[in-house]
């Protein structure tokens, strides 16, 4: 339904626009803006811990290096945090736009939850930011300590409560469905059951731990380049020796974690589990550890014959039993709704896992020159650190397409169908309208951040060349002069 | 959880009401608060650079926390009534995503121009904050009206009429916060421009209620009782009030009186719809309420956390009390 002077506008550019159907146009829409709201939201809670840390330190030891890396860093964080509430304020209003059948449907499990995140999150993360960015002079050193942790206790918990929500769509629980005027409405029965659903302690930690991986890997990027440009840079070599341990602890645990989450995923959403092998006939499954395509059709359309693979024969049974290698692992074919797009959610999934064993492989290599010596002096490795500083963000979208995408055709599990969820009054003229604004918008968006990012590490980089590190001294002033 | 949470029943039997309640305070804070904003961004306009810096050093500390009642007010909207939430942002889809554009602009207008000193790059992104500030109170005033006067589509007389009014009032709203925030000749300018938004914001309320009365006539009853009037008469008084603590430089009292308009207007908007929610799909407060337990549940965590963010702003805003000064800056 539309204004009469829109409609007819429309009507006569109707045959341009009207080429997606209201159901793509909104499940495009939602993946494309979710993809790039995740990379700043992602950023404030990867880097939260971080800041909490330099703040902490500045303030304990009043030295100069901590207020250096606490300025660097939050200033990446704020223009971040803007970034983040820009593209997370229409993510909420999507539910109702464009998502306002699912939004009936399960209001009353997805309503509560994103109020709570407003409540205690939002509120909490940009009052105090407020503090963090302009009231330094004027609230006491431990106050403004604290203030950082506040910060970072608001970042943790919208994650906290988004993840109720999504991973509630995934396991659904302690809801029972009713009919209301004639619409069947999931009624809440048990919020505890909802909230602390099957999937959401894996999706949390997962997640959670995912985002300090991506911020671990983008600072240690930043600290390799400064270290390579300027040898003698004492901040940020530290920041590179923390950051590398750091990166082979938490990808280990991913990995670890990861797999383990695996099974969770076969027991809970066995399609989902199929498509992220490529398994169409049921039966015992291999474990497809490397996969090439061979040509254009093998990447569309994934299948273990098509693909030049290095197997684990029956793996893919045994993780998903948990040790049984003739385990039956249902295919594809199999169930009775259409299966997800596959080869999404089959080379999405091959991506991060790759990425993942090759983060590993970096906080080794990083590691063990920390341990011999010369870490500040390998070039190839601060090369590949600065290649690589995007990648996690890259591991973390493709982490969410293959749970969101391999969730097809459900928006709830097994509840809810999503071509069932769309907004009936949205036509595909407006949905495919907005759809192309949010695209050509948040690529416009993500440049401006990029530059921004360049102009503060450019900013960094040029006063080294001045050497402010040396006056790094236990008794120096807390606020430099030059801004 | 259930044992303590009835599944059967509501708290108290008044509970939608109340929580409809706290929707319409939900908006009523933001239209205060982002109020100041959007009237600071309009202002914005006709300031001269040094001036703008100190503008934008009032702004910087607030605003986000402002506008973070406008969340509030959506999902407190959608854990009572999803079904509301998603018949309106459905209805006026093109409206609502055109809302989320212009406040995009207001609040990357003022983060990005700190980032180069050049002058082009300066003034397009201070005309994106003067844009999006005017634009964003015009169109969710459009958005508001025709959610309350259950317009199928957003293009009638009576929304783009309380658009206008929305605008004035923000004027209004931010030469009163800027009066309290800044000095001398730019304190005197924007004072005078909030006087005169007041005499604005009064004829338009007026037109407003005309054009109601002539245009909705199932509401004329509403119009014509004695809780209306009663509005009405605050409306002139607090109006009368802003002027006159204006000129006699009583910033404070100015601040007051201009947040007894924007909550008369608000208190106004919700008896035009009460008991009604969603008038264009024919739903009433008890259609549209989720059931006991749920709202029960959402309850009492608004019972903790509301108090709770009261608070943080009672804090924020005395921590950055008083006079802006130039070198307010990022530290
Ligand atoms: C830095 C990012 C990152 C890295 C290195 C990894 N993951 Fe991951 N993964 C994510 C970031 C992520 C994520 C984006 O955060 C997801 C999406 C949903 C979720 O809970 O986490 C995810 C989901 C996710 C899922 C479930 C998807 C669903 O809910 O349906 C599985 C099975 C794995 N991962 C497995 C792994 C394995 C075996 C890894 C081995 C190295 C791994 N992940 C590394
Ligand atoms: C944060 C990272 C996330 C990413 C990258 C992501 C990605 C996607 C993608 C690509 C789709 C389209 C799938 C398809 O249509 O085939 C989608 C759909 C959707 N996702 Fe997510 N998602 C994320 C998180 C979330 C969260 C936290 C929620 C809920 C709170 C959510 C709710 C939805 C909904 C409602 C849809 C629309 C229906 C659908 O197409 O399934 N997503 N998401
Ligand atoms: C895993 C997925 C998500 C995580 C971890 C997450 C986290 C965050 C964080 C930390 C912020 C604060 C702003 C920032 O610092 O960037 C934020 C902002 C926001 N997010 Fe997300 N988000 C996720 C997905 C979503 C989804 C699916 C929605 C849609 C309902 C959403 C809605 C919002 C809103 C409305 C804001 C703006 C809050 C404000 O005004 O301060 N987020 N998100």
């Amino acid at each position: 339904m539309t204004d009469p002077t829109v409609t007819t506008v429309m009507t006569e550019l109707g045959p341009w626009l009207a080429f997606l159907t209201p159901e793509l146009a909104s499940r495009i829409q939602f993946g494309w803006a979710i993809t790039i709201h995740i990379i700043f939201a992602a950023l404030s809670v990867g880097l939260a811990p971080f800041l909490v840390y330099f703040t902490v330190q500045e303030v304990r030891t009043g030295k100069e290096r901590y207020v250096r890396l606490r300025k660097f860093w939050t200033k990446i964080f704020a223009v971040g945090f803007i970034m983040g509430t820009v593209t997370g304020i229409p993510m909420g209003f999507m539910f109702g736009t464009n998502f306002g059948a699912f939004s009936t449907v399960a209001g009353e499990l997805i309503g509560g939850p994103l109020s709570f995140e407003a409540k205690m999150a939002f509120f909490l993360e940009a009052v105090f930011l407020g503090i963090l960015l302009f009231g330094r002079d004027r609230v006491s050193d431990w106050f403004y300590a604290l203030s950082s942790v506040m910060v970072a206790l608001g970042a943790w918990l919208s994650a906290f409560w988004i993840l109720v929500v999504n991973s509630w769509m995934q396991t659904p629980r302690g809801y029972e469905i009713v009919m209301e005027d004639g619409v069947q409405i999931a009624q809440l029965t048990d919020p505890l059951a909802a909230f602390f659903n099957p999937r959401f302690p894996w999706m949390y930690v997962h997640m959670q731990n995912a985002a300090i991986i991506s911020v671990t890997l983008l600072i240690v990027g930043i600290a390799a380049y400064f270290v390579w440009k300027n040898r003698d840079s004492d901040v940020w070599k530290t920041a590179l020796r923390v950051g590398v341990v750091v990166l082979l602890l938490t990808s280990m645990f991913q990995a670890i974690h990861g797999d383990m989450y695996g099974r969770h995923v076969a027991e809970t959403q066995p399609h989902k589990f199929a498509a992220m092998e490529a398994h169409y006939e049921t039966g015992s499954a291999d474990l497809h550890v490397v996969a090439i395509p061979t040509d254009l059709e093998s990447i569309t359309d994934p299948r273990a014959d098509n693909l030049y693979t290095i197997s684990i024969p029956h793996f893919a049974s045994f993780l998903a039993s948990g040790g049984d290698p003739n385990a039956e692992v249902t295919g594809l074919n199999d169930f009775e709704y259409d299966s997800p797009p596959v080869a999404w959610v089959f080379w999405s999934f091959r991506i991060m896992v790759g990425l993942g064993f090759w983060f590993i492989a970096l906080g080794a290599w990083g590691t063990y020159r920390l341990w011999k010596g010369g870490l500040a002096d390998d070039e190839r490795l601060l090369k590949a650190l600065m290649v690589s500083s995007p990648l996690g963000f890259v591991a973390l979208i493709t982490g969410w397409y293959v749970a969101e995408i391999g969730r097809q055709p459900w928006i709830i599990q097994d509840v809810l169908k999503t071509s069932d969820g769309v907004s009936p009054p949205v036509t595909g003229t407006e949905a495919t309208l907005t759809l192309v604004a949010f695209v050509v918008g948040y690529i416009l968006l993500f440049s401006v951040f990029l530059y921004v990012l360049k102009r503060i590490i450019d900013e960094e980089a040029q006063r080294h060349e001045v050497g402010i590190e040396e006056d790094d001294r236990p008794d120096s002033p807390g606020v430099p002069a030059d801004d | 959880m259930t044992s303590v949470l009835s599944d059967s029943a509501y708290m108290l039997e008044s509970l939608p009401e109340l929580w409809f309640g706290l929707v319409v305070f939900a908006l009523g804070v933001y239209l205060l608060l982002d109020g100041f904003d959007f009237g600071l961004g309009i202002l914005f306009a006709e300031a001269d650079d040094s001036e703008r810096e100190l503008m934008l050093a009032a702004f910087g500390p607030l605003w986000k926390a402002n506008e973070v009642w406008l969340v509030l007010f959506g999902t407190v909207l959608f854990a009572g009534f999803p079904a509301v939430y998603a018949n309106i942002l459905g209805r006026y889809y093109l409206l609502v995503f055109a809302i989320l554009f212009t406040m995009s602009l207001r609040g990357l207008g003022s983060k990005l121009r700190e980032e180069r000193d050049d002058e082009q790059w300066v003034r397009f992104w201070d005309a994106c904050f003067i844009v999006g500030s005017t634009l964003s109170p015009y169109l969710l005033g459009v958005f508001v009206a025709s959610w309350i006067l259950g317009e199928p589509s957003a293009l009638a007389i009576g929304p783009l009429v309380v658009g206008f009014t929305v605008v004035a009032l923000t004027v209004v709203l931010g030469g009163a916060f800027l009066g309290v925030k800044t000095r001398g000749e730019l304190r005197t300018r924007v004072v005078q421009r909030g006087q005169l938004a007041t005499g604005a914001y009064v004829l338009l309320f007026v037109v407003t209620a005309a054009v109601v009365y002539s245009q909705y006539p199932e509401l004329r009853s509403v119009l014509l009782s004695g809780s209306t009037v009663a509005l009405v008469v605050a409306t002139l008084v607090f109006a009368v009030g802003n002027v006159v603590a204006a000129s006699r430089e009583r910033y404070h009292a100015s601040v007051l009186s201009a947040s007894g308009l924007a909550a008369a207007l608000v208190v106004f908007l919700a008896t035009l719809l009460y008991p009604s929610i969603d008038p264009a799909a024919g739903l009433t407060i008890a259609d549209a309420v989720v059931s006991p337990l749920a709202l029960n549940m959402t309850t009492i965590f608004a019972a903790i956390f509301v108090p709770i963010i009261v608070g943080y702003f009672l804090f924020l805003y005395s921590l950055f009390s008083g006079p802006v000064t130039a070198d307010q800056q990022y530290s």
